[in-house]
């Protein structure tokens, strides 16, 4: 199952054949499994991995330090899921350290990102405070490099 | 010039293997399944390693032997992995590539006349590095009904008075064989009979898939005493050019190939000895992702060879798959000849890994999931059209 999750994860668009071949299992069989982790829960969808730099210069994203004071009885869950229903959010995690949330914010322009964390972030109650980190580069999103590695300089044949 | 070569070296054959390359590489667009090294690039903590020693300026000679802190690493990696215990003061050389360990054991073992049994097919260097070293090289043949084992009576029959040496490479360049300890241990038994040395060459020993465990006959009773264990980081750690390998062997015989190596080589390269450090004491993770990875692959090109009609067991080492072609009625080279004029697939006939390797090719799974999809699609239309 492992296995099957680490080859749907570095390419989900990979065909279901292919992978059953890989697999040593029926094409059926490996429906059934994919089927079944879809299910579950497990996978949760399938997606690109968009390098927005060669599309367009505009698109900010953002990664949100976020301090909130816990609630009695909810602790963070109430007001992060709050935060993570916003469509600007992208992914948002609970983390330890010096702050609590990290939202990771995507918008249009700088300004849309700002207003977003101004207007909508900082205005919940029990947001004591955010500390807002705009990405600059990217080199490697969810296991996918940007840059490219060695070029391929293999002799053609060797013992 | 001709008649100053030494008879022994003239009488060398070229390669098998070079003649190949040099037609694949005078063509274009050919997608080969030739290579017999790993398509990775070392993983990079290995790498950065490297560079690390180049910047604290680490770039003079090191001790003959190795890094006396990379020769504890093998030391304790042998011993973890493999179960035999060497001393690493005394019993481990540090040398480049497993190559030069296979050369020098044998230099230093040898007697002009003295004969080496090896199984064949088989990595094309082990006969002439046996000839090279004024040995007589005598081969066993390995069969596809046997899965390539090496069968202790094929053996004990080649055995004479002049037999020195045994040089085993499981699993196997390039039938992808694997020997497990029962049959290992008839092969031990006739070593000891007959007081042989075993070279064994142990480089695929960490790619060994469907859980078959890899056994090395210096771990057998009675024979680490008599057997010279070499390995290197070319395979499981993607290092070929890195050239390092080793050996572990009782001292006297490690202080013999010394001798050897100290004027020949003097050490092997210092960055790369320090690279072998990270990658044995912090590689696993790095050799347990690339193993799965060729597993799968291997799946995928034993079905679809199976599916196109070439036979092909499902071999438990290495990264290469004999496939047998003798339904095609074609010979090795033949059939490899014209795979890459028709369909530009370069594969190698079995013939470059001895006579024995006649009716087989050997495809190497060493390639991108993508490049073998399109090499077995286009050779499916070859052997389809081979049956019109």
């Amino acid at each position: 199952m492992e296995t099957l999750l680490r080859l749907l994860q570095q390419d989900s668009n990979a065909s279901r054949e292919d992978l059953a071949r890989q697999l040593n299992l029926p094409v059926g069989e490996l429906n059934n499994r994919i089927a079944a982790l879809e299910k579950e829960g497990v996978i949760r969808g399938y997606q690109a991995i968009v390098d927005r730099e060669r599309l367009d210069q505009n698109t900010v994203t953002a990664f949100i330090e976020v301090r909130i004071t816990p609630e009695r009885g909810g602790g963070f869950d109430r007001i992060a899921h709050r935060i993570a229903k916003f469509d600007q959010v992208v992914s948002c995690y609970l983390i330890s350290g010096g702050y609590d949330l990290i939202v990771v914010v995507q918008g249009g322009s700088l300004r849309e990102v700002a207003s977003f964390v101004s207007e909508k972030l900082s205005t919940i109650e029990s947001v004591i405070s955010t500390a807002t980190h705009f990405r600059l580069k990217t080199y490697k999103e969810n296991g996918a490099l940007f840059t490219s590695d060695v070029p391929e300089d293999r002799l053609p044949v060797s013992p | 010039m001709e008649d100053k070569i030494a008879a022994h070296v003239r009488d060398i054959p070229r390669s098998g293997i070079r003649d190949f390359f040099e037609i694949v590489q005078s063509m274009h667009d050919v997608i080969s399944l030739g290579i017999g090294e790993p398509d990775f690039v070392t993983p990079w903590h290995i790498r950065e390693a490297a560079l690390f020693s180049l910047e604290k300026g680490r770039t003079g000679y090191t001790s003959n032997l190795g890094l006396p802190k990379l020769r504890e690493a093998i030391a304790g990696y042998v011993s973890r992995q493999f179960h035999v215990d060497y001393h690493a003061p005394s019993e481990v050389l540090v040398s480049v590539g497993v190559s030069e360990a296979i050369d020098i054991a044998l230099r230093a073992l040898l007697n002009p006349g003295d004969e080496v049994l090896f199984h064949e097919p088989c990595y094309v260097s082990y006969g002439p590095s046996i000839t090279l070293a004024h040995g007589k090289a005598v081969s066993i043949p390995v069969h596809g009904k046997d899965n390539f084992q090496l069968r202790a009576d094929e053996m004990a029959r080649r055995i004479t008075p002049k037999t020195k040496a045994l040089l085993l490479n499981f699993p196997t360049n390039p039938t992808g064989a694997t020997m497990p300890r029962e049959a290992l241990e008839p092969i031990a038994a006739l070593c000891v009979q007959h007081d042989l040395i075993v070279l064994s060459d142990e480089i695929y020993a960490e790619l060994t898939y469907d859980g078959a465990e890899h056994v090395s006959i210096a771990a057998l009773p009675g024979m680490r005493e008599r057997t010279v264990f070499l390995h290197g980081l070319s395979k499981g750690w993607a290092m070929t050019g890195f050239r390092v390998g080793y050996a572990c062997a009782p001292a006297p015989l490690i202080e013999a190939m010394m001798k050897i190596h100290q004027y020949a080589i003097l050490c092997a390269p210092t960055m790369t000895q320090y690279a072998a450090i990270e990658a044995l004491e912090h590689g696993d993770a790095a050799v347990a992702h690339m193993r799965e990875k060729y597993g799968l692959r291997r799946n995928f090109i034993v079905s679809a060879l199976n599916e196109m009609g070439i036979p092909c067991p499902t071999p438990r080492g290495a990264f290469y798959v004999f496939a047998d072609i003798r339904a095609t009625g074609l010979t090795s080279r033949e059939f490899s000849l014209r795979l890459l004029e028709e369909q530009k697939v370069a594969v190698v006939p079995g013939t470059a890994f001895g006579a024995d390797g006649e009716g087989f090719v050997r495809c190497s799974y060493a390639t991108s999931l993508e490049q073998i999809k399109i090499a077995l699609q286009r050779m499916a239309v070859f052997v389809a059209g081979l049956k019109c």
